[in-house]
């Protein structure tokens, strides 16, 4: 190169360290909030990238967080990138500059394997020794200078959970030697003896740096004992997630409150303040009644993603994964789906790019195909709302009987998924013997820092939903109800004349023999593009069909007062399955290359929905009358 | 003590790793990788102590075996390929 370096010409960093290393930690703390976050080409492995300064000479760095991996010989998706990236194979993706090799100190022994492989390669590398305070009140042992002349590279100490060694290791990494042209040699495959032969040299090194490990904390053992437990363990697992939902209901009610008042006020005061005509219409019909009904499920949709989150950095899932293993086998998903799976309790979209971490190609496929059976947080909306309107406060023993509903359609749910899984593995996506092989990492309390910064991502993500998708499709539908205005001198609500009451009446054709009115009808096509926006759209449908005064009023009124038990039961039921989700759509077309599946998804989805709604009106309006 | 598979034993059984066998056994789509890899990758190499921490009822099947100190969830069909001897058995 000649001249001085352009300042835009950051250095390429890669973060590499097996699964449950502390690595995406120490990436969040590196780089803070500015990250990237997107897709490798041609594939759904998530690909984070952050860029932070130097602190001494003020070097810009560009970092990738690699999937973890615990090989250079791969099983997953994701250790096939972390390969490919780091040997520069990668289309549209140059092979990184320096590595920083992340390794847990409190499980050297699995950890420092990947080390000498990659020192192999030859790029230049240092190393991060993860979590050492934490090593260090456990009683581990280590001669961090021994480690490093022995390794042959830089080893500087981070810790778990504040800041701290950042600073050092940057440092040192501005000191490495300047990048040779990338890795020079050959990587091969390493034969078993190689690998014997490199754990004999991990155990050499690991011996003459005096590293050793304290006997395991008694407390975490009989934590152990009790979680995977045969028995006590299922049960500590069911009772979990049923609290989980619980919360869900119970803790989001006052801050839910408080959006609702929010929203009404500024509907109310909109509506006094301009003066009455179509632009006032607009606003407070379309934009805060429609956009405004979704807003007020944020506190439901962060509670959940704080669990799930939790659950995640606490070391909890891989266990849970083991427990319901067997389980799972029995209708032929690996107890690895678990995790995908209960993403997708969050949102179908992360839970099927995770199957990734799911070796079998088949088993994945299966497994993509049930997880938008999982109840994602956007139809939370719509079973919050109908339950609120339809279902009485009142407690069941020691339950909230609202929160008894959600938590049985959240179950009939994953019988569904299961019931589509024995389906499916027993015909099209049937698969040899997969075996199961997975690390119980050590339990971790979570990061505050992390745990903040996952929220924060969600709730970023869910309002530009509410900013973009939601209100345009509002203001869409805002347009389609006042037009063409009534003629005159008639008396009902004016949307009846309008093309969405058409549309609406046209669509109550196919839906009408499972309970649903025009008005519900109308409201499951903008629900297409996110299922939570047909709650907006039921929002501003009923705004707008109110005649008089009665403008401001909410909507779980209006619904309970219009709708019949069995109807309600029924939407609940569609829901279910409503495959109403385009995003999942695409996700998976992308997942699996090519449109069959997703094809596949929707119609399958379809028919359980309509089958299932139809029962439940047919049953309920039995029953009930 | 004659080495027996891992695959044989119930929870609470102790002792060290004496081979992994190569049972050509594929793990993922990904690569050629098999579980006789992976096992020597994670550490299943000879010498090195376990001990079977927990196991689903019934059948015990998948087990939890401590392997140095790192735990691992494995069924018993991959714990086949794990050749171990038996502390006190």
């Amino acid at each position: 190169m000649s001249g001085p370096a352009p300042a835009l010409d950051a250095m390429r960093l890669a973060l590499v360290g097996v699964p449950n290393c502390g690595k995406t930690a120490l990436f969040n703390r590196l780089t803070g909030s500015r990250q990237k976050v997107a897709n490798y080409a041609g594939v759904t492995v998530e690909r984070k990238e952050g860029s932070f300064v130097g602190p001494t000479r003020g070097e810009r760095y560009r970092l990738l967080d690699l999937p973890g991996a615990y090989s250079l010989t791969p099983t997953t998706l994701d250790e096939a990138i972390t390969r490919d990236c780091l040997l520069g194979r990668l289309a549209g993706e140059s092979a990184p500059q320096r590595v920083i090799c992340v390794v847990d100190a409190t499980n050297l022994r699995l950890n420092l394997r990947l080390v000498l492989e990659l020192h192999d390669l030859g790029v230049p590398m240092i190393v991060a020794l993860n979590m050492s305070d934490l090593a260090q009140s456990r009683g581990f042992g280590l001669d961090r200078e021994r480690l490093e002349r022995e390794l042959g590279v830089p080893v500087v100490e981070t810790v778990a959970i504040r800041d701290g060694g950042e600073r050092a290791l940057l440092e040192r990494l501005e000191s490495l030697p300047a990048p040779a042209a990338g890795p020079t040699a050959e990587w091969r495959e390493p034969s078993f003896e190689q690998i014997q032969q490199t754990q004999r040299e991990v155990r050499r090194i690991l011996h003459a740096a005096g590293y050793h490990e304290p006997a395991r904390n008694r407390a975490l053992q009989r934590v152990d004992g009790l979680v995977m437990h045969p028995v006590a363990g299922p049960a500590i697992l069911a009772a979990l997630l049923f609290f989980v939902f619980q919360a869900v209901f119970s803790w989001a009610a006052v801050p839910m409150e408080l959006v609702d008042a929010g929203v009404s006020w500024v509907g109310a005061k909109l509506h006094a303040a301009l003066p009455p005509g179509l632009l006032n219409s607009l606003l407070v019909d379309g934009v805060i009644a429609g956009a405004g009904s979704v807003l007020v499920f944020l506190p439901q949709i962060m509670i959940l993603f704080f669990f799930i989150l939790v659950l995640e950095d606490s070391g909890y899932l891989p266990r849970a994964a083991y427990l319901l293993d067997r389980l799972m086998g029995s209708v032929g998903l690996s107890g690895r789906a678990f995790i995908p799976l209960l993403s997708s309790f969050a949102c179908a979209v992360p839970g099927i790019m995770a199957t990734r971490t799911i070796p079998n190609v088949r088993d994945r496929l299966a497994t993509i195909m049930i997880a938008p059976l999982m109840t994602c947080s956007a139809r939370l909306p719509v079973y919050a709302l109908i339950i609120a309107a339809f279902i009485p406060r009142q407690r069941v023993g020691a339950f909230n009987l609202q929160g008894l509903v959600l938590f049985t359609l959240y179950v009939a749910g994953i019988v569904a998924a299961m019931a589509v899984a024995y389906a499916l593995k027993r015909t099209a996506m049937r698969s040899s013997y997969h075996p199961l092989l997975l690390e119980l990492p050590e339990y971790r309390w979570p990061d505050l820092r992390n745990l903040m910064l996952g929220l924060w991502e969600r709730l970023k993500i869910f309002l530009q939903r509410v900013g973009t998708i939601i209100l345009a499709l509002m203001i869409i539908l805002w347009f389609l109800s006042s037009f063409p205005a009534p003629p005159d001198g008639v008396t009902g609500p004016a949307i009846q004349y309008s093309f969405a009451g058409s549309i609406g009446r046209a669509l109550e054709h196919v839906f009408a023999p499972i309970g649903f009115n025009w008005q519900i009808s109308l409201a499951l096509v903008p629900g297409l593009a996110a299922r939570e926006v047909a709650v907006g759209a039921l929002g501003t449908v009923y705004s707008l069909s109110a005649t008089g005064d009665d403008v401001a009023a909410t909507l779980v009124p209006m619904i309970a007062g219009t709708w019949s038990l069995a109807t309600a039961l029924s939407l609940l039921a569609w829901y279910v399955f409503a495959p109403q989700c385009l995003s999942t759509l695409v996700v998976v077309k992308r997942e699996t290359n090519s449109w069959r599946y997703p094809l596949l998804m929707a119609g399958y989805l379809f028919a359980l929905a309509y089958l299932a709604a139809f029962v439940t009106y047919r049953v309920a309006s039995a029953v009930l009358s | 003590m004659p080495p027996v598979s891992l695959s044989t034993l119930r929870k609470g059984a102790r002792g060290t790793v004496t081979d992994v066998r190569d049972d050509a056994q594929t793990l993922g789509d990904e690569a050629q990788s098999t579980v006789s890899r992976r096992l020597l990758e994670l550490g299943f190499i000879p010498g090195e102590a376990f001990e079977v921490i927990a196991e689903i009822w019934p059948g015990g099947d998948p087990m939890a075996v401590r392997l140095g100190s790192t735990l691992f969830a494995l069924r018993r069909r991959e714990a086949g390929a794990v050749l171990v001897s038996v502390e006190g058995g």
